[in-house]
């Protein structure tokens, strides 16, 4: 059995065994430390010369690691706590997204950043948020979210060696210790069939037999999703064919479309705040299909997140919120 | 903060390289003359968008900049680059398809007058931004073992910029070979530097441990051999140097918009580097320059005159 984790971390030190042009690039990246979340661990170690620790400078490191790609190298830049992404907006949004785009031949600008969004750990306010959505439709920039179901170091390892403009690579903190599920695993536990889009960063569709409604989630919401599906299924004789992407922005809308043509009824699950959000934009794009019931949206309050547990939970999305998405798109009058 | 009178004076140039005082000459007169000419564009209503031109401080340019290998060394500048790009090898025509937003400009019209990629040099408006990617070049340079050293152009009015001093930090830190060209103009945009700065300019980059140059000058000579002892020794000692020219900022911040004195500006206009360095030539001589430059400013405008019609 193999966490997002530890994905990850292999993937890091394959990535950088692969090409010495790989540079790692954070705060307290170092060990014996590795990292806050140890994404980054035994690194230093073996490659002494190409892991940089660096000061408490978020923007610092962001534009460093520009500069690094504008001479030719491929850095990987850790963001300690996802909620630090606002400290290098500008390097993203005025130097990174521009470069790649406004100087009339698009320039190589290979920069992975990685951040650890999310909550459900008590880290409060600031220590918790889901912000990728700052950067979501930014030119030149993709943004991919792991998930469990798609291996989450092969996904990093394409971001870091194979992808030429930058990226933002979200991650979540409460999926690092989840394991990763094959196939094999999601049709024994949930019973779906498992289908993958074309791409470096492609959705899956995970499509139990004849799917009721369509569910589109990305990120550390999956595993919430797949338990809310479980018990649709049981509870409720709904069946869920879930999308779960995983490049969300720019946005490939083929598989969702696709579930969407069959099932009639969709419901886009986030764990960032709903209003304005990335469901947003997709319901937008489903407005055209005239669908049987109004697109549900799930996502988190627009509430500063809580320490206490109950209060937590009370603002981020839980799995009963799911269950009662799904039952709303078959309800009379879901509005 | 005024600008001093420069210290060149009539004859000083006698028994020095003439052909190299008139080719300086010559290069600042055509960052004069270009700018001029954006100027002009502007005026017509052919200029797409916003400028910012160096008028009165194309010394730095010539001095610092056209100290640099510009095959090897990268120059990190700013909203106010036209004279960096030049002096770093730009092509003149380009610049001015660049500033109509014709599809023949150096950035093919994406990114007008302050959004420049050349070879090795870029240019951003965002004020400070671009001190941190200095680094992150200057680190890919150690790294690879090429050599290169980087300029990282900035003015007093970036020493607001938070990231200005996580760059400095960095820079510090890990020996990068940044070259930090202030040109100190005395303003932020209409805001005098007394009422933006406070403490000491090279003082800011002391408390780093990095060394600091500094000279009050427009007289291209003096910045000359100011810039070629400032990336010299970035360049032997791979190191950050944090290197403040004072200078005089002519022209208004942007377009029309300059709130100082017709008093003021005419007082700092005795020091414009033409005439400082053009005291050093005969008249036939600047005569010859001016020729020589205008003909190829107006060739390289009307060569790109009639591209994409706005």
């Amino acid at each position: 059995m193999t966490t997002v984790l530890q994905s990850l971390n292999r993937a890091l030190h394959a990535a950088m065994a692969e090409s010495s042009r790989v540079l790692v690039v954070g705060e307290d990246i170092l060990d014996p430390y590795g990292g806050a979340f140890k994404v980054t661990k035994g690194l230093s170690s073996a490659y002494p010369d190409r892991v940089v620790g660096t000061p408490i400078s978020e923007a610092g490191m962001t534009g460093l690691a520009i500069g690094l790609a504008l001479g030719g190298y491929r850095p990987v830049v850790e963001i300690m706590f996802g909620d630090f992404v606002t400290l290098c907006a500008d390097q993203l949004i005025n130097h990174a997204s521009k470069i790649a785009t406004m100087y009339g031949e698009p320039v190589p600008l290979p920069i992975v950043v990685r951040a650890p969004m999310g909550g459900r750990r008590g880290y409060g306010a600031t220590h918790s948020q889901t912000l990728e959505r700052l950067y979501l439709g930014l030119p030149g920039v993709s943004v991919v979210a792991a998930s469990p179901v798609l291996d989450p170091g092969e996904l990093l390892r394409r971001a870091v060696l194979e992808d030429d403009g930058p990226v933002l690579f979200v991650e979540n903190k409460v999926m690092y210790a989840e394991r990763v599920l094959d196939a094999e695993t999601l049709r024994d536990r949930y019973g779906c069939g498992m289908r993958l889009a074309e791409g470096p960063f492609p959705a899956v569709t995970l499509t139990p037999e004849a799917p009721d409604v369509t569910v589109v989630t990305y990120g550390g919401m999956t595993s919430l999703v797949l338990q809310a599906a479980k018990r649709l299924a049981e509870e409720e004789e709904l069946a869920c064919e879930i999308v779960v992407e995983h490049r969300i922005s720019p946005w490939d809308e083929r598989a969702v479309f696709a579930s969407v043509e069959r099932t009639r009824r969709c419901v886009v699950v986030e764990e960032g705040v709903a209003e304005w959000g990335w469901g947003a934009e997709i319901a937008a794009r489903l407005t055209a299909f005239g669908l049987e019931s109004p697109v549900q949206r799930v996502g988190a309050a627009r509430e500063s997140i809580p320490v206490r547990k109950d209060l937590e939970e009370r603002v981020l999305p839980q799995v009963d919120d799911i269950v009662a998405a799904v039952v709303r798109t078959v309800d009379e009058d879901p509005r | 903060m005024t600008c001093g009178k420069s210290g060149a004076a009539t004859g000083q140039g006698a028994g020095t390289d003439l052909a190299r005082d008139i080719r300086i000459y010559r290069e600042m007169l055509r960052i004069r003359r270009a700018e001029e000419c954006i100027l002009a564009m502007s005026a017509e209503g052919v200029l797409r968008g916003t400028t910012h031109v160096c008028i009165g401080q194309e010394a730095n340019a010539v001095g610092v900049i056209g100290a640099l290998d510009p095959e090897r060394d990268f120059v990190v500048s700013n909203h106010r680059c036209h004279g960096h790009y030049l002096a770093h090898g730009g092509d003149l025509r380009e610049l001015l398809a660049e500033v109509r937003g014709a599809s023949g400009g150096v950035c093919a019209g994406r990114g007008g007058s302050q959004h420049l990629k050349r070879h090795n040099f870029l240019s951003n408006g965002i004020q400070g931004g671009g001190t941190p990617i200095a680094c992150g070049l200057a680190m890919a340079n150690a790294l690879s073992g090429a050599g290169g050293i980087v300029a990282c152009c900035i003015g007093d009015g970036t020493l607001g910029q938070g990231v200005l001093y996580e760059s400095l930090n960095m820079a510090a830190l890990w020996s990068l070979p940044v070259l930090f060209l202030v040109e100190a103009n005395g303003y932020a945009q209409s805001t005098p530097t007394r009422a933006g700065v406070s403490g000491s300019i090279v003082g800011r980059a002391r408390s780093f441990g990095i060394e600091t140059m500094e000279l009050e000058s427009t007289d291209v000579l003096e910045i000359r051999r100011f810039g070629e002892e400032a990336s010299g020794r970035v360049r032997d000692a791979r190191k950050p140097l944090w290197a403040v020219v004072h200078t005089c900022r002519l022209c208004a911040h942007s377009k029309g918009d300059d709130t100082r004195s017709e008093e003021e500006v005419a007082a700092l206009r005795e020091n414009d580097p033409l005439l400082v360095h053009g005291s050093r030539l005969s008249e036939a001589e600047m005569v010859s320059a001016e020729d020589a430059v205008r003909e190829e400013v107006e060739r390289a405008r009307t060569g790109c005159a009639t591209e994409d019609p706005a």
